[in-house]
């Protein structure tokens, strides 16, 4: 894996162990935090478009480069990132300015350690941990210390509305998502991330790629489980309450603005990420190619495995501007009452299958 | 816990403040604060002559204004004892029911958007923009008319109105099929509104609710069919009545549901009066100068919120004695305390988006 | 029942309390302000009258040295019959039962009426101004009202004379 290779590399010319320690780690950390922010910046101008056409609208456009929004408005979020970079920096007075300051950072973290174990392709990936799923989801779960820490050092009740809410909406979805990842990790016997990928290579029947989806019924259930609480975790619509913008003005950021509120939205765009990415190589086969044999050098893997998170996170702007919203007791009934019996019925159902069909 | 749903809310359909006395999640008491929008209609209009009036019942309630204009001049109308021509007549009705259409989509587009659903207000909007396009074709305004005076109107139609205006409404009704596939048959929005605030049918009456929130309760009263004025009695529609067909009757569902219907009757009452439309002269009965006789008058209209009424005192001069609009949001926004006790916050702003409040007709 | 038979109903019932007013039309009876609470009770609940629905409540100032007035809609969703109440009040000190219990529509509407006139709703359990601020003074749809100079420091335009008009 990437760090390790990288260590290797500049040891070589550089003697001393720790110095390439440390200089691996700020390459492959610098590279992630540019991964995250071209993220951010693509995923927002594509929201802005995607929920434009579905509304019969054109989104930002633009006449060209250098005027206005560049051709169809492709340098808009660069104006909204220059915008929100020259914003005043207000922290209100009656705020808790150390924890206020420190939220945004906590939840960013949070995302971009998950990031790190994600892997890319064959070779690309920063770390390669045995533990792979269990660290990924231990590390989201803290990202709603992030998000209470917000809502509480805001001083305003709105905010403390919010984070609460996100709080009992995050918590009680972990769950439903980590028992439907338990049906991928029972099949594929390991929890590395890599070797569930390598499970999934080869073919059903000689058609289908031998996907964990496709493996037996009880896996295509958890794999829509797992999206729906995936959808849940990064606070989107239908499960956006503790941001609903209507009812909360904006919910547990409501006082955050310029370049902090940047921080929240970039760790949101970071948290779709990391869910679709986890979705992708649990249930879809991550980088390997739907045509087995074909098309799988480490080129084309990258390409597939970006290509897949790119429906899965098209799939979610589109439920986003479809539905709207559930209330908070109705989003913890499907949780506890839904999916929960369904996850575990999941786990029961795969182990069986398991057991028959060899 | 003391919330206040401020002023500036992006879901509060104007300027309304909302003090919320909370348990928790769970709401005991709301206390509305008005009068943010207050501009003095009521006084203003003791110094301005009935012509110059015309213009400011627009601003009252300024979704509706074709509604407005035709409260106020057929309440004068009825103190003067003018009667109009033909065309004026047909041509009022087919305005009144457009602006109805267009204001059910605006209510019901920020309804979904108040519950979360972002695209079905964007299409609504897109087809509340082409009937705004047929009022700037007409009188030359989008949004505030000034366009039914009393004795006639202040413009004919052009010629090709009418072939424009059947092609709306044939490009139009489809599509509240799909807004019924987004909005009133999606489960999500089922579940946030069924069985929320729910209206008692004598709670209704005793506040004075009318209009859609009155019929969602199941009490079957509308003013063009029961006190009918101009010619809505030549026409053939029907009234919808709420009859909790999902969840409880009266909750806001039903609300939404009425709303929706109501729209399918205009098109059917537009269609009709654009068939019967007569040829004619619209200024015939414009009088020179308005004088009513001395007296008094109430009359009340069924604006899209409700019963619209027109309390005029005049003593014979020029200018109204004393002039009152009884707007049908004030009486909407004062149950919603009752009808809001122990739900919680965010069923509040489903309930304020089911009653349809407009600022301007409750500060006037 | 027509306005007549509705006017000799409650005449029957509340003798005294009837006001003999030529200048009125057929629907509208003008009472005296004392009893006003037990014939709006009987207006409710008497089967032949059964006015369920209080339309409209309007405040009215006769003149700068007469009468105020409040005037009240009534309507029967059963029976489908109107009836139009008024009653003038003294201008020194208006003070008038208050109906908001039997109608609830007269909560808002009564309250309203205080803010532009100045009459007392006795028996209103929460009578305080609705449209404008709590500390405004004055009644401004009064004929004889005159805007105060300033209002908290901020100057308050001057409301534009007849003539200025025409």
């Amino acid at each position: 894996m990437t760090i390790d290779l990288l260590m290797d590399n500049i040891s070589g010319f550089l003697k001393v162990p720790a110095l390439a320690f440390i200089l691996a780690g700020l390459i492959c950390g610098i590279t992630l935090f540019l991964v995250i922010a071209l993220n951010a910046l693509i995923a927002v101008y594509a929201e802005r478009k995607v929920s434009a056409f579905m509304q019969d609208r054109v989104g930002p456009m633009g006449q060209g480069v250098g005027l206005h929004a560049g051709k169809w408005g492709v340098l808009q979020t660069i104006a909204d990132a220059i915008k929100l970079l020259s914003k005043e920096d207000t922290i209100p007075a009656l705020a808790d300015r150390k924890l206020f300051i420190i939220a945004p950072f906590v939840i960013f973290i949070t995302a971009f350690l998950g990031l790190a174990a994600v892997p890319f392709n064959q070779h690309i990936q920063i770390i390669d941990i045995n533990i792979g799923i269990f660290y990924i989801l231990a590390v989201g779960s803290m990202g709603i210390v992030g998000l209470v820490m917000a809502g509480w050092a805001s001083n305003n009740k709105w905010s403390l509305y919010g984070a609460m809410r996100s709080a009992a909406q995050i918590i009680s979805y972990e769950i439903p998502a980590g028992l439907s990842i338990i049906s991928a990790v029972m099949l594929a016997g390991t929890l590395n991330l890599q070797e569930i990928i390598h499970f999934q290579a080869g073919t059903i029947w000689g058609i289908f790629p031998n996907w964990i989806i496709f493996n037996n019924p009880f896996s295509f259930l958890a794999f829509f489980v797992f999206f729906i609480s995936g959808i849940a975790e990064t606070n989107r619509t239908p499960f956006d309450i503790p941001e609903a913008e209507s009812e909360l003005v904006a919910g547990f950021h409501t006082e955050y603005s310029g370049m902090r509120w940047a921080f929240f939205f970039l760790s949101e765009y970071a948290n779709v990420l990391v869910v679709s990415a986890l979705t992708v190589i649990c249930f879809l086969g991550g980088w390997q190619s739907p045509f087995s044999g074909w098309l799988n050098s480490p080129a084309w893997g990258l390409f597939w495995f970006l290509s897949k998170v790119i429906i899965l996170v098209f799939l979610m702007m589109w439920i986003r501007w479809t539905f709207p919203r559930l209330r908070v007791d109705q989003l913890m009934y499907v949780c506890w009452k839904v999916f929960i019996p369904l996850a575990l019925l999941n786990i029961f159902g795969v182990g069986l299958w398991s057991l028959i069909a060899g | 816990m003391v919330l206040n749903i401020g002023p500036q809310h992006p879901s509060t359909h104007g300027v309304l403040r909302l003090k919320v006395r909370t348990d928790g999640e769970v709401v005991s008491e709301i206390t509305p604060y008005l009068g943010y929008l207050h501009r003095c209609f009521e006084k203003h209009c003791e110094n301005i002559t009935y012509e110059q009036v015309i213009p400011y019942t627009d601003r009252c309630d300024y979704i509706a204004s074709m509604n407005n204009n035709f409260g106020f001049v057929v309440a004068m109308e009825e103190l003067m004892e003018i009667k109009v021509p033909e065309r004026v007549e047909y041509i009022r009705v087919i305005m009144a029911e457009l602006n109805r259409i267009a204001s059910h989509l605006l209510a019901l587009g920020t309804f979904g958007l108040d519950v979360g659903a972002f695209t079905p207000f964007l299409y609504m909007f897109r087809d509340r923009e082409r009937i705004l396009d047929m009022f700037e074709m007409v009188c030359g305004a989008r949004l505030l008319y000034n366009y039914m005076w009393v004795g006639g109107l202040s413009h004919d139609i052009p010629s090709n109105f009418e072939q424009i205006c059947s092609g709306f409404l044939d490009y139009f009704e489809p599509k509240i099929l799909e807004y019924n596939e987004l909005l009133r048959d999606n489960k999500i929005f089922v579940e946030r509104t069924a069985d929320v605030g729910v209206m008692p049918a004598d709670v209704a009456v005793s506040y004075g609710v009318s209009g859609p929130n009155l019929r969602g309760s199941g009490v079957n009263w509308d003013v063009r069919r029961d006190e009918s004025y101009s010619i809505y009695d030549r026409f053939e529609f029907e009234i919808p009545l709420g009859q909790g067909q999902v969840g409880s009757l009266g909750d806001c569902w039903d609300r939404y549901w009425v709303r929706i219907s109501e729209i399918s009757e205009s098109i059917k009452i537009i269609r009709q009066a654009l068939k019967g439309l007569p040829a004619g002269d619209i200024g015939q009965a414009l009088p020179k100068k308005i004088r009513p006789p001395q007296g008094s008058i109430y009359r009340r209209t069924e604006s899209p919120r409700g019963d619209l009424g027109y309390y005029i005192i005049s003593d014979g001069k020029p200018k109204p004695f004393r002039l009152k609009m009884r707007s049908p949001a004030f009486a909407s926004l004062s149950v919603l305390d009752e009808i809001s006790r122990g739900w919680m916050i965010s069923d509040v702003i489903a309930i304020l988006g089911s009653l349809d409040i407009v600022l301007g007709e409750i500060d006037r | 029942m027509n306005p007549v038979e509705i006017k000799k109903l409650i005449s029957a019932e509340f003798p005294d309390a009837i006001v003999e007013n030529e200048s009125l039309q057929e629907y509208q009876i003008e009472l005296k302000p004392e009893s006003w609470l037990e014939i709006a009770k009987y207006l409710r609940t008497e089967p032949k009258l059964s006015f369920d629905q209080l339309e409209c409540i309007t405040g009215v100032d006769l003149g700068e040295d007469q009468v105020l007035q409040s005037r009240y809609n009534f309507h029967s969703l059963k029976l489908r019959h109107k009836l139009e109440i008024i009653i003038s009040l003294d201008r020194k000190k208006p003070k008038l039962a208050s109906i908001e219990q039997i109608w609830r529509l007269g909560d808002w509407f009564e309250r309203e009426i205080y803010d532009m006139y100045g009459i007392v709703f006795e028996g209103h359990r929460d009578l305080r101004r609705i449209l404008l601020p709590e500390d405004w003074e004055g009644w401004p749809l009064r004929k004889n009202y005159e805007t105060p100079e300033t209002y908290h420091g901020i100057v308050v335009p001057k409301i534009k004379a007849e003539s200025e008009w025409e």
